[in-house]
């Protein structure tokens, strides 16, 4: 038996495999959008046929990194806006494994917002999904980084005057290699953009719109909705960085006026960070965590690396 | 020690190959069967200014650097000048002479470049009055004008090695070989053709001083001439760590820099990454993943760690942190050595800690600890810091090459088999009890560990408390069995290593007094032990090497054993004094300390001064040391 025969085993592919049995009950408020994200991940880790113990989900801190308690998987619920950091190295250990990244608005693009543009750089192998809804919940009501401009909170009563974060526009220029944007109100396009977040090599990050009844009263504020793929207002090549850029700008800008677009907005097939640290020589072509359980692997020591330089 | 020994310093700007030449020079003292240890000074600056590092080489041991010195290579500045041959800092350029004469010995003897440094220059700082006051014997050369003539300045160092041996009667050809191991062609013939005229240069002199090359015969085994982070990079890679992440800080750079390079080489991966908390973050990814890996920093690199080492406490996801102490608060001192990140490195994060801290004092420990710390933290599942100073991470000392001569250990740790996780007895909700209470594996508080990939073994590692299969809950039973359970690690650990004997003795079983030390400077305080001794005090030293857990049991026989302790530390609040106070709950009235905080370290006479001065009740004569009395004096 191998030490990781969990990895492409095709045995568990059911849906249900992903949700826990005997579970806590979810803290998420009724008709939270986090509900939506979840269920879209089970669909889609399930459709592509991943086996539970081959998925690796990273979160941070909030209402988003909960997920992981209501997710069945291996979990690594890290600590606020950390969870990038954790899940490539994750990846890099041992590229077998599945690694998701999960966090919210402030976890994402404010506390961790240096990790993300870094990840997205480096187009490590990997998904993350950021739970939008726009408010900092778990800390009940805080003004996010994704807070539209003038939004008033109790820690800025006279309104923000900031102007908003725009993620897609932010990823795209870090260089992020697959940039999507669903809602929770569009549960089939989320489970379909995430599967193809999950088999695209590289960074893929999915900026989730969800909804907060509880801090951000109009739960339903992302509906309607427009599939940018579905339209023909909407045409630009998804491949081509700048017409892609420019679709972002104008999607993040209406986003705020009432007009929620969704859809695939980027896509470039460069390689991962993995083939191009592989490529130079900075990385094992077998997976590095393998070797650890390998009867066979040659443990070098380092007399001669020492004896060769020093003496 | 005997007195027979030569303390070398060659002075220059930052950039004019000091460090190399000397690391060469060192090398070759080496390999012609002198013991050697270094010892680097240098500013926070890539180009000038005055640096220097001294070589100091015995027949019999040299474990630390030594008072004062008695040989001085003074290159000039060669910066201070621009391409236009004009001084542009002032007379910086005559720094490298007239910085370093307060330490020079009488008798000593001093080479100072004549082609940078000029004879108006030289009268300015009376240096002919103070060499006859002195008895220095002074020899300018104009070694930039011979490096000149075989094409590159830059050579001027080469010169001064050749004008050394010719003073000193040394013979080149270790030297030379060094030399053709570095260079080729033209630029070794270069080289050779710049270290013989300068010694034949040399030897036209009247030689009027009597210091010579300490004897020696061949070494008796191969010698490597290692730095403490060599001996730490060395010590990861034989523990089997294989991921390595980090952002560039001074001092922890070496130890960075070193694995990086050799990482590769080995199937193993390092990471350049954004920032501090990255760092850490990624170790615990890896090592969650199942790769053996650590992190480091310095100061305030390390505090932006505090985060993900809580993580690591919490979620039991073992990973070795080395920071490399430098002078602080905030950026401080950033080149010069400090022990004061002590208590940083032992409290830092929120919550009880459970964290286990070593603190190496010299090369093989550097070694032996890190691979210790990788054991440890693998089989407990439990963060493992090597705390060391810019002093040791620096300095290079010979040691038997035959010590390295290891195993690499590939073993995981306390990672269980897909086997093993198939007969284990119960599985909570369709998880792994990762965090079970009562797991039997012969170690205290130890549970049994799976890594993604291995089927049946999924759990959840959070930050927040947790149950047994890594819910999160705040269940007041669960949360008292958790904290118990991980706290007891230190318990177990404590008795492996007291049976491992980290800590170091010198001097005579049955002395009066004792005199205690953390880290670095564990070898000047030996050598003071033995002047002491040799003068007719008696006293033994205990270089304590395990901070967290502390041994108890070790250091209570120490204290018990004499009248009175002097602790010596390089911080001013006495950190070190302090955590022996509060671990062992008494000794206060015997525990004096001697501290010093103004960017150098102790010298060994010092030590001597300042264990004389508290025996004494006396007043420091120096003003760069502090005496604290013992509690209730």
């Amino acid at each position: 038996m191998s030490a990781f025969s969990a990895i492409g085993d095709p045995e568990e592919a059911e849906e249900d495999e992903f949700t826990p049995g005997i579970e806590p009950q979810p803290t998420w408020c009724p008709g939270c959008g986090d509900f939506a994200v979840n269920n879209a991940l089970k669909k889609a880790m399930a459709n592509l046929g991943k086996n539970p113990d081959e998925v690796l989900l990273c979160t941070g801190i909030g209402c988003s990194g909960k997920l992981n308690s209501y997710f069945e998987s291996y979990g690594f619920h890290t600590i606020h806006g950390r969870s990038l950091p954790v899940a490539r190295a994750a990846k890099l250990a041992n590229p077998g494994v599945e690694v998701v990244a999960a966090g919210g608005d402030g976890d994402g693009y404010g506390i961790g917002g240096n990790h993300f543009m870094h990840t997205a750089r480096e187009n490590h192998d990997m998904t993350y999904i950021v739970f939008n809804n726009e408010i900092f919940g778990l800390t009940k009501g805080q003004t996010s980084p994704t807070s539209p401009k003038g939004h008033k909170s109790k820690t800025q009563p006279s309104g923000s005057a900031k102007d908003p974060v725009r993620p897609l526009s932010l990823s795209l220029a870090s260089g992020a290699s697959y940039v999507a944007r669903t809602a929770a109100v569009n549960p089939n396009q989320a489970a379909e953009i995430i599967a193809e977040a999950v088999e695209h090599d590289g960074f893929a990050h999915i900026d989730f719109l969800t909804q907060c009844p509880t801090w951000n009263k109009d739960a339903r504020q992302y509906v309607p909705y427009t599939d940018v793929q579905d339209s023909d207002d909407y045409d630009f090549d998804v491949t081509n960085r700048q017409e892609a850029g420019e679709m972002m700008y104008e999607v993040e800008s209406k986003l705020y006026e009432g007009e929620v677009l969704t859809g695939r907005f980027y896509k470039d097939d460069r390689p991962s960070y993995g083939q191009e640290k592989r490529s130079t020589g900075e990385m094992p072509e077998e997976p590095l965590a393998e070797r650890y359980y390998d009867e066979d692997a040659e443990w070098e020591r380092c007399a001669e690396q020492l004896i060769d330089k020093h003496t | 020690m005997t007195d027979q020994e030569l303390i070398w310093r060659i002075a220059g700007g930052s950039g004019d190959g000091i460090d190399s030449n000397s690391r060469y020079f060192a090398k070759a003292l080496m390999r012609s069967g002198l013991d050697v240890f270094t010892h680097r000074h240098y500013p926070s600056r890539i180009r000038g200014g005055h640096t220097y590092v001294e070589v100091r080489a015995a027949p019999d041991g040299a474990a630390s650097r030594g008072d004062g010195y008695n040989f001085l290579l003074a290159l000039g500045d060669s910066f201070a000048r621009n391409p236009s041959e004009e001084a542009y800092y002032g007379n910086e350029e005559l720094k490298p002479l007239s910085e370093n004469l307060d330490d020079l010995r009488e008798g000593g003897i001093i080479v100072y470049d004549s082609g940078l440094i000029d004879d108006e220059q030289v009268a300015e700082i009376n240096l002919e009055e103070r060499a006859e006051e002195n008895g220095w014997h002074v020899y300018p050369v104009d070694l930039r004008g011979i490096a000149k003539e075989h094409g590159r300045e830059i050579m001027r160092n080469n010169a001064g090695i050749g004008v050394t041996a010719a003073l000193l009667d040394m013979d080149t050809s270790e030297y030379e070989g060094i030399m053709d191991e570095m260079w080729n062609d033209d630029i070794l013939e270069a080289n050779l053709a710049v270290i013989q005229d300068g010694f034949e240069r040399a030897q036209e002199f009247d030689q009027t001083h009597d210091l010579e090359m300490p004897d020696h015969g061949e070494p008796e085994e191969a010698q490597a001439l290692v730095s403490g982070s060599d001996a730490i990079a060395y010590g990861a890679l034989d523990a089997g760590c294989r991921f390595i992440a980090g952002y560039p800080m001074t001092p922890w750079t070496d130890v960075f820099t070193i694995m990086s390079q050799n990482l590769p080489k080995f199937g193993g991966i390092s990471e350049q990454v954004e920032d501090e908390i990255a760092a850490a973050s990624l170790a615990l990814g890896a090592s969650h993943a199942g790769v053996k890996s650590m992190s480091g920093s310095s100061g305030g690199g390390f505090a932006l760690m505090s985060e993900p080492l809580g993580l690591a406490e919490m979620s039991e996801t073992p990973v070795v942190l080395v920071e490399a102490m430098r002078a602080g608060p905030s950026t401080g001192m950033p080149t010069k050595p400090e022990q004061a990140d002590l208590e940083h490195v032992l409290y830092t994060s929120q919550g009880d800690s459970s964290r286990v801290v070593f603190a190496p004092g010299d090369q093989q420990e550097c070694y032996e600890q890190i691979r210790t710390a990788f054991e440890l933290a693998y089989d407990y599942q439990i963060p493992a810091i090597l705390v060391y100073d810019q002093k040791l991470q620096g300095e290079l000392r010979n040691v038997d090459a035959s010590f390295f001569d290891r195993e690499a250990d590939g073993d995981p740790g306390s990672v269980v088999s897909e086997e093993e996780i198939a007969e284990a007895a119960e599985h909570h909700a369709g998880k792994f009890k990762r965090f079970q209470y009562d797991a039997d594996d012969g170690k205290e508080g130890v549970s049994p560990r799976s890594v993604p990939g291995q089927k049946g073994g999924r759990f959840l590692a959070t930050g927040n408390e947790h149950n047994e299969a890594g819910h999160i809950s705040e269940d007041p039973t669960n949360r008292v069995l958790q904290m118990d359970r991980r706290l007891g690690k230190l318990e177990s650990i404590r008795e492996e290593l007291d049976a491992k004997g980290n800590q170091t003795h010198h001097g005579p079983d049955e002395a009066e007094y004792g005199i205690m030390c953390w880290g670095s400077h564990q070898g000047t305080v030996f050598e003071a032990v033995d002047r002491l001794n040799d003068a007719g005090r008696s006293v033994k030293a205990i270089g304590v090497s395990d901070l967290m857990p502390y041994p108890e049991a070790e250091v209570s026989e120490f204290l018990e054993s004499v009248e009175e302790c002097l602790v010596v530390e390089m911080n001013a609040t006495a950190q070190f004094r302090g955590l022996t106070q509060k671990e062992l709950g008494r000794f206060g009235p015997k525990l004096s300390s001697l501290l010093k905080y103004n960017g150098n370290p102790f010298e060994p006479a010092e030590i001597v001064e300042g264990f004389e001065s508290s025996i004494d009740g006396e007043e420091l004569a120096v003003n760069n040391m502090k005496y604290v009395p013992a509690a209730g004096d």
